[in-house]
Parts: C-alpha cells; structure tokens; sequence
C-alpha cells in the first residue's frame, strides 16, 4: 500500500512536472533533428555523437565568453558541421550510414575526451571555480541560461510546476512547430519528404536529392546538438564526459515511435522524459525508503519504457520508404 | 585488384587514421613521433608489454568476432557490450558457486553459463526484430545500458563483497582459466586460447556448412534467401543469438582469465570496439585476430601514453576515423585510384 501511495504521491507533486519537461527537452531537440534527417531518407543514429558535442561546445564557449547564448550558437554551428560529416560521407560517398554514425559517435566521444583537459584543465567533468583558477579568469560567468519567470502565481500549482522554466524549453516546443509547419506545409517541406519516399521520382522532377538531404542531416546537426547543450548550459551548468548517456537513442526512439512526425516524435519524447522524471522522483520519496544500492533499479526505467514502447508500437509506424537508402545518381 | 580491396581499405584506413590523429597530438602541443613511439613501446617493447597486449587481446577478438557474425548475418549487433557484462555477470554467480566441483566441471560449466547469457540477451533484440521490425541498434543499446545499471546492482547488493568498490567475491579457484605464462605481477591466460579457437570455429561455421551459408545468404540478400526457403524471422534470432555467446564469452574469457570477480569496469567499452574490430577485420575471422590485435596494442600503448600527458580518449578518436573511412570506402578508393591514376599521367 505504502509504494501504490508513494507512486500516486509522484504525480501529486508539481516538481514531477517541471522535471519531466527538464528530462523531455533534450530529447524534443534530438527528435526533432532524427526527423529532419530521416524523412529526406538519411538515418542518423549519430544524434547521441551530435549532442555531446553541443553539450561540450555549448559549455566550453560559455566559459570562455561567459555567455551561455553564445555558447549555444556556437553549439549548433559545430552540430552542423558534425552532421555535414555525416551526410557527406552517407550523400557523396554513399556509405553504410549506421556504420557512419557509430564513427561520429566514437569520434565525438573521443574529441570531447581529449579536449577535457586542455579545454576545461581537467577530465571527468567541468568545475567552474577550478576553471577560472586554471585559466586565470577573474570575470563574473553565469554557466546556465536565466530560466523566465512565466505570468503564473507562484503559489498555484501549475506555477509550481511550470512558473519558472527554461527559454529552450519554450524553443525546443516552438522548434517542433515550426519543424512541423516545415515539413507538412512548405515546398521546401514536400520536397524533403518527396526525396525520402522516392528520390528517383524526386529527381526526375528536377528536384536536388542531393542538396536537399543535405539540409535535412545538417538541420538535424542543429537540433540534436541544442538538445546536447541544453544538458549542460541550459539545465546543469557543467560538462561530463559522456553525459549524454543514450539520449541520442532514446530520441531516437521517440522518432520511430512518434512516426517521424515532428509532434509525434515530440509527444513520444515527452513520454520517455516523463519516465526518467518517475524514476528519479520515486527514488526521492519521502514515503518509501530507497537505500542508494538499489538506485541502478531506478536508473533503468527509461530504457526498459523505450525497448517496450518501441517494440509494441513498431510496425505501426512506417518509416520513409528510401531511409537509408543512398541515392545513387546515373549521369 | 578488386581481391585485394579487403585488405587493402582498413590498412589505408588505419594509416589515415593515425596521420589524422598525429596532428590532433600536434593541436594540443605534443610531438606526434614521440607519442607513437611511446605506444609502441608499450605496447610491445618488453615481455610484460606484450603479455599485457595479448590478455587485451583475448577478449577484443570475441567481441570482434560477435559484432562481425552479426554483420556477415545481416544485423548489427551494437549490443556486444550489454551481452558481453551480462555473460560476465551470470559466469560470476555460477562461478563463486563451485567450490565443490572439480576443474574440467567448473570451468565448462562457467563458461557455458556466459555464453548462454550473452546468447539470451541478444536474442531479445533479434526475437524483436523478427516479431515487430524493432530495430536492432535501437533494442541492443537499450539493452545495453539495462545491462550496465542490473549489474552495478548486482554488486552492491545481491552479489557484492567487502566494502569500497562494489564488487563480486572471487570465484572458485576451479573455475578460474589455467595461467599460460608469467611475467611479474603479469598473469597470461588461456583466454587467448579460446579467442583463437572461436575464431577457427567462426571460420569452419562461415565457410563450410550450411548453416554457416544461410546465415551469409540471409545477409547478403535477405528476400532472396526467404525466396530459396531460408526462414529469415527464425535466422536473425538464431545469428543475434549466436553474436550475443561469443559476446558473452569475452565477459567470461575477462572475468575467468583476468578479474577472476565482478567489477564495474570488468567490459570497459570493449563490447564497442568490437564494431571497429569486425569492420577492420572485414568480418573475416583471421583478419578480426588482426584487427584484435592491433586494437589491444593500441590500448595497452595508450596507457603508457596517458603518462606522457596525451589523453587516452586519442584511441577513440583513430578508431572512429577508421570506422568512417570503411563505412565510406569508396572514400579510400577514390583517394588510391586518384594517385595512380596521376602516376599514369606523370
């Protein structure tokens, strides 16, 4: 009785709410970026490589500038170029594109490994006030994006639990609507998913399958690493080395759950965020008692939520007809 | 020239590789030369660099060998690592239970008990992906990190020892693998052995029956295989299940001939560098002993590194290159038919 009464007390308490949305954002970002480059008919398992580079960059350029924004900017510049990689060794070259991923997956794992020490002054995981020691900085830095306070009072319940948020957590479901009005309701959006189902078609209709897959690896580039970053400037203020921990495939996930749909793909995330946000509250709460030796239970929610989800959902999702296919032009 | 294109990819690839990563050395300030040089050295330029190169080996050749079946399968096996602490994990339990049981016992029944585990948990993903179309590097990583936090359980609680690290006791001396060489405090062991022979195996398996070209006609093309009366659905489960024992076995070849207990660390990423293994190896079993080989090196001399200041993560980055060259290799292609065809010219 004691864990039904802990388990309905979870949904009871506001903080469950703005952590699920805390949980779900990255994921959102990194979705969203699947579907941009899956629907012109590139898969890209290298969303989770992507992120830890957003995370890694976003943080280095805020410590550095003592800007978070211009940490992000700088995230999704180097996010794009990471995707460039990708799309022009799956476009150009036509290469086995899950094998191309798990490179920049390595890679990024690698650079960011590397780069620790020269970059931050030491591995593991950044430390703010050893940095400006290390690197002699002296300036004020704020490492996380000022959350807005919403018009809610504070006392209500909804203003607990989302008065005070994130602005990318406001982008990352502005993201998904414009990504939506994008794909299903622009020229540019049509010709994506025209080059997804049949790129023979496609170019047979002077349209540039090439130059449009491009854009849509290169925009999931953007998405995935702001979904990156927004693990460490935007919600922790720091960096550790890996700590992306499988998001990238848990948006993935979502992608596939979600039909590649940009608000499918949004509403799956939102599942998933929401189960790591029960777990973690579960673990907290005051009515059980959780010894710390059995958190690892806790830890493995969200993956066992994503492997049931997606094989009891799967097959009634439907992915681009030419996803993975390279397009091999004749001239 | 065309016979020779699956050596010749990974061995350029690899060169490439390692030029690339010279000047990511000379980015932060080091010399690139002598940062080979101190690999090299460590990895083999004594008795015990080169014992400490080939107990890292052992288990690199497994996991090779797991991700590359797969591939020759037609799946992607990105889980040996879940597989490979899942066998670890259920060789531990059965393990410190045989105190009782006399050598040859012990030791083929630990062994069995890994490889069936690490079969198991890869059969979940490829039973998935036969019944519902759930793709494997999806399901596997998933699987992957459920493998990570159940053990990191299993140790603090139902099977953990002592205090400080969470670990597992040691098992029975009987189900330990019998010690090949010595050097120091260096302890080589038979796993090597049994790497070498899953990979002869592997190779008879692949080459000469017909299992062995089913399982290759399945991946090569699998509506054609269906159309000649190969069930694919019963073969991706089969073909996971069989990558998921070989995965299993390196757990068990790790916690048998090194560890002899249950530590966190006990996989250390190399269920993952069994994908850059089987593509250098090009899923042929005597190239995977190669590429095994040149991987154990390669982290057995990164250590030494480390205490030259380079990072270790610098194998990471070589190996991701590698990966990208072959995943794209008609990249190298290009790159090797461009300079003859200069050559032609001049």
């Amino acid at each position: 009785m004691r864990v039904l009464e802990a388990l309905l007390d979870v949904f009871r308490n506001p903080q469950f709410y703005s952590i699920s949305l805390t949980a779900s954002t990255p994921l959102i970002f990194a979705s969203l970026g699947g579907v941009f480059s899956e629907i012109t008919g590139v898969v890209n398992i290298a969303l989770e490589g992507i992120m830890l580079m957003g995370a890694f960059v976003s943080t280095a350029f805020t410590y550095y500038t003592g800007d978070p924004w211009i940490g992000i900017l700088m995230a999704m510049v180097v996010g794009m170029g990471v995707a460039w990689l990708h799309a022009w060794a799956s476009i150009k070259w036509w290469g086995d594109q899950i094998v191309s991923g798990t490179a920049i997956i390595l890679m990024a794992q690698g650079i960011t490994g590397f780069l620790m020490k020269p970059v931050f002054g030491q591995v593991g995981q950044t430390d703010l006030e050893k940095f400006k020691m290390v690197k002699h900085i002296t300036r004020e830095i704020n490492p996380i994006i000022k959350p807005i306070k919403l018009p809610i009072p504070e006392k209500t319940f909804l203003g607990q639990a989302i008065g005070t948020i994130s602005p990318l957590v406001i982008l990352a479901f502005v993201s998904v609507f414009i990504g939506w009005f994008i794909i299903y309701k622009t020229t540019l959006g049509l010709r994506m998913r025209s080059v997804g189902e049949n790129p023979e078609a496609a170019d047979t209709l002077g349209v540039n399958v090439y130059g449009i897959r491009y854009f849509g690896v290169m925009m999931s580039g953007v998405f995935a690493s702001i979904g990156g970053a927004f693990l460490s400037v935007g919600d922790t203020g720091i960096f550790k080395e890996l700590m992306t921990g499988g998001r990238g495939f848990i948006a993935l996930a979502a992608m596939i759950l979600g039909n590649w749909n940009p608000i499918g793909a949004m509403l799956a995330s939102i599942l998933f965020g929401a189960s790591e946000a029960f777990a973690n509250q579960l673990q907290s709460s005051k009515l059980i008692e959780v010894s710390s030796s059995v958190k690892p239970l806790f830890n493995m929610v969200p993956f066992v939520v994503t492997l049931i989800v997606i094989s009891g959902f799967i097959g009634k999702t439907r992915p681009p007809s030419a996803d993975g296919v390279p397009y091999k032009k004749t001239d | 020239m065309e016979k020779y294109w699956g050596f010749i990819i990974p061995v350029v690839s690899v060169l490439v590789a390692l030029i690339i990563a010279a000047f990511v050395i000379l980015s932060v300030g080091k010399s690139p030369v002598e940062a080979y040089i101190i690999m090299v050295k460590g990895a083999f330029g004594s008795a015990g660099a080169i014992v400490n190169t080939i107990v890292k080996t052992a288990p690199l050749v497994l996991t090779g060998l797991a991700v590359g079946f797969g591939f020759r399968a037609g799946v992607f096996n990105i889980g040996a690592e879940g597989q490979m602490i899942m066998g670890a994990l259920t060789a531990t339990a059965v393990g410190i239970n045989l105190g009782w049981a006399p050598p040859y016992f012990a030791l083929s029944l630990t062994i069995i008990s890994g490889m069936l585990a690490g079969a198991g948990w890869a059969a979940i993903a490829g039973y998935l992906k036969a019944k519902t179309g759930a793709h494997e590097v999806v399901t596997t990583i998933m699987l992957n990190w459920i493998a990570t936090y159940l053990s990191a359980y299993m140790v603090q609680v139902p099977l953990a020892v002592g205090s400080g690290t969470p670990k597992s006791p040691e098992i029975a001396p009987s189900a330990k693998l019998p010690v090949l060489m010595k050097v120091g405090p260096l302890e080589m062991s038979a796993g090597i052995i049994i790497s070498v022979i899953a990979a002869i195996v592997m190779y008879v398996v692949l080459e000469k029956t017909t299992m062995g070209y089913e399982v290759k006609a399945a991946g090569f093309n699998p509506y054609a295989a269906e159309y000649g009366g190969i069930s694919i659905s019963k073969n991706i489960t089969m073909s996971m299940a069989i990558s998921g024992a070989l995965a299993g076995l390196a757990g068990v070849v790790e916690l048998m001939g090194v560890h002899h207990r249950f530590l966190g660390t006990l996989s250390g990423g190399k269920g993952f560098d069994g994908i850059s293994i089987a593509l250098i190896g090009q899923n042929h079993p005597i190239g995977i002993i190669f590429a095994a080989l040149l991987m154990g090196a390669l982290r057995t001399g990164s250590n030494e590194m480390q205490f030259a200041g380079i990072s270790k993560h610098i194998v990471m980055i070589i190996q991701g290159i590698v990966i990208f060259l072959v995943a794209a290799d008609r990249i190298v292609r290009t790159m090797i038919l461009w300079r003859k065809r200069r050559k032609v010219k001049a």
